[in-house]
């Protein structure tokens, strides 16, 4: 049973969040994670989100805010369905990261944290993502592509174009 | 996804899972999993903490603090609970090892958790992983799952009376939470801001109680050591540089990837004959030794050794362990700069010296490199720099100064042939004027 009026999140969701607020030591500590899977579910930390994350835990709205506003993966406005970031950090410079990007902003027809029409891709330019040893690298929602070239990034965003890409949350 | 490499000259022993499925938790006991955690609740904390000591097992989080004296540290005593916490953070440009591991070996890390709570005294680790591992962190997820479900976690470990818990959290993205206080202001729900130093977190931690906070790739290594011994372990390094380690080797090599050398391996070596050398049969040109921190090194420097006290000796750090390897097609202007953008996207904003200096030197630099640059820019970038280093609340600040001083320093005069190449008859730009009268 829900502690919260559950109004935007999947009951798998709402499940979770229940759970979620009761493992730490403080309700508080939830409020990260929650925000992250809140955000993969609605696509975006709505205003609702907030409100609904500060009764489930207990906090102003203005906490939610202040935090929300510090980590770069969260966003209060929508991204594609599938958000293509690209690294540019020193390792994936060095193997082309920027040609990469370059590459993607081409063929999708989009800039820097832009989504294209139809809503399914969105591009964001990122700072190292932990995968420099298999640079130049990507990650499109939570999938990494790695050893990229030009040519490899063309076949994955078919993949996802034609609905067919792996979609880890 | 990482592709797996190796090479004859590996000593393997945190590596020695990888490739084998031991995600898997019976392959994982099959390879000797959760033998060393219950040899610790038979032996006990003063036997964990003497044999972590003997290891000569430094973090390899960066700063290389050793191990066994830092679990030391912890009061016996304490009305509040204490907490362990593994720092998965990894976000310093260059450095993929701990991807590897929780990928390879989650319950290495699981277990390792388990061996740092029994030697101070705590019945609750936390599993800290950046949002990006999002893959990563379902696999752990799955391995702690998996544990509580054979009764390895949970009240009464192994039946022996013993509790512990584990609880793996998510971060959303922000490199400042790898400094160990705004991990803990994290994991508490805040923005990931420093804490103010002293108390320690060996004292007062995370929700105030005493914390231990160890970077995934040293808490994987230790069931590895208790079921080799300290000293076996310490004898595969260098003199105060016990064991191996995790060096992801990236840039302009033939063969990129993550290998286990032990402490003190030539960094010629592990370029030349592990990494297969500079690719496509270029020249050398830098090598960025331990993430992107670290001054960088020239191409007549890399005959040292790779462990904490030989990089230092050079005038660099070990860091993170991430080699980046540059060819002499590289501009040094251009790779000074990409480094500190980075540096700058990520400043928590909170002192002034920061947040300014990583501003001020990304414009110089932007503008040298746009071809708007003057000579005088290289002496600004090193002033900015130099007053940054030791003026700031957290070590990012130095973290950001330091790799920018290596490069205006060893380079100086390509920077200096960028500018001349360049003109454009901007005019000169004093320190003053770019840090603004009377500060
Ligand atoms: C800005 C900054 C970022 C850091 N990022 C990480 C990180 O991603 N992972 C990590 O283990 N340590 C990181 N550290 C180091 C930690 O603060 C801490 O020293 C380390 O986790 C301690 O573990 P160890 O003793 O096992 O090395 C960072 C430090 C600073 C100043
Ligand atoms: S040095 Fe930078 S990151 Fe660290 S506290 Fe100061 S402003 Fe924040
Ligand atoms: S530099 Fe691109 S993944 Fe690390």
């Amino acid at each position: 049973m829900s502690e919260v009026a559950n109004t935007i999140f999947s009951p798998e969701l709402a499940a979770r969040f229940d759970h979620l607020v009761t493992i730490y030591p403080m309700r508080r500590s939830a409020l990260v994670p929650m925000l992250l899977y809140a955000q993969d579910e609605v696509g975006y930390v709505s205003d609702a989100v907030v409100t609904e994350i500060a009764q489930r835990i207990g906090l102003l709205e203005l906490d939610v805010r202040n935090v929300l506003s510090y980590y770069s993966m969260l966003r209060t406005k929508p991204a594609g369905k599938y958000n293509v970031q690209v690294c540019t950090n020193i390792s994936c410079m060095l193997r082309g990261g920027y040609e990469i990007l370059d590459h993607c902003k081409a063929k999708l027809g989009i800039g820097h944290k832009e989504v294209t029409k139809d809503g399914v891709f969105s591009l964001e330019e990122v700072e190292c993502i932990g995968a420099c040893c298999w640079a130049p690298a990507m990650q499109v929602n939570y999938d990494f592509h790695d050893n990229l070239t030009t040519i490899k990034v063309d076949e994955i965003i078919e993949t996802y174009r034609a609905g067919q890409g792996k979609d880890v949350k | 996804m990482p592709t797996l490499v190796s090479h004859p000259d590996e000593v393997k022993v945190i590596s020695r899972r990888f490739g084998q499925g031991a995600a898997n938790i019976d392959k994982y006991i099959e390879l000797d999993g959760y033998k060393a955690v219950q040899q610790a609740i038979a032996e006990g904390p003063e036997w964990i903490i003497n044999t972590m000591k003997a290891s000569g097992l430094r973090g390899r989080g960066g700063a290389g603090f050793p191990t066994g004296l830092k679990w030391s540290f912890v009061p016996k005593q304490s009305e509040k609970p204490k907490y362990v916490l593994v720092n998965g953070d990894e976000s310093e440009p260059g450095t993929c090892k701990d991807h590897v591991i929780f990928r390879e070996d989650p319950h290495a890390v699981i277990e390792g958790t388990m061996i740092a709570g029994l030697a101070i005294g705590s019945k609750l680790g936390f599993i800290y992983l950046r949002g990006e591992y999002r893959y990563l962190l379902k696999i752990v997820e799955k391995a702690v799952a998996d544990a509580y479900a054979r009764g390895f976690l949970g009240k009464n470990i192994f039946g022996t009376g013993v509790d512990f818990d584990i609880i793996t959290q998510s971060g959303a993205g922000a490199y400042e939470v790898g400094e160990e206080s705004a991990l803990m202001e994290s994991l508490e729900g805040k923005r990931g801001v420093p804490r103010i130093k002293p108390p320690f977190p060996a004292v007062v931690g995370l929700y105030g109680g005493p914390t231990v906070i160890n970077n995934a790739e040293t808490i994987a290594n230790a069931p590895h050591i208790l079921l080799m011994g300290g000293e076996a372990y310490a004898k595969l390094g260098t003199e105060r540089n016990g064991g191996t380690r995790l060096f992801g080797i990236s840039g302009h090599v033939e063969r990129p990837g993550v290998y286990e050398l032990p402490m003190g391996y030539s960094l010629r070596k592990a370029i030349y004959e592990v990494a297969g050398g500079i690719k496509d049969g270029k020249k050398l040109k830098a090598v960025v030794p331990g993430g992107a921190s670290c001054p960088v090194l020239t191409a007549d420097e890399i005959d040292v050794g790779l462990d904490f006290d030989q990089m230092a000796k050079a005038g660099t750090m070990l860091g993170s362990g991430g080699i980046v390897v540059l060819d002499d097609t590289v501009s040094i202007v251009e790779f000074a700069l990409r480094t500190i953008a980075f540096y700058q996207h990520e400043s928590c904003g909170w002192c002034i010296p920061c947040r300014e200096g990583t501003d001020w030197i990304k414009k110089t630099l932007t503008r040298v490199y746009q071809g708007g640059g003057n000579k005088k820019d290289v002496d600004n970038v090193q002033y900015l720099a130099e007053n940054m280093m030791g003026r700031t609340f957290c070590p990012l600040g130095d973290a950001a100064a330091m790799p920018t001083l290596g490069f205006v320093k060893k380079f100086r005069k390509e920077f200096e042939d960028y500018i001349e190449g360049h003109k454009a008859g901007t005019p000169i730009i004093t320190v003053q004027q770019l840090v603004g009268a009377g500060h």
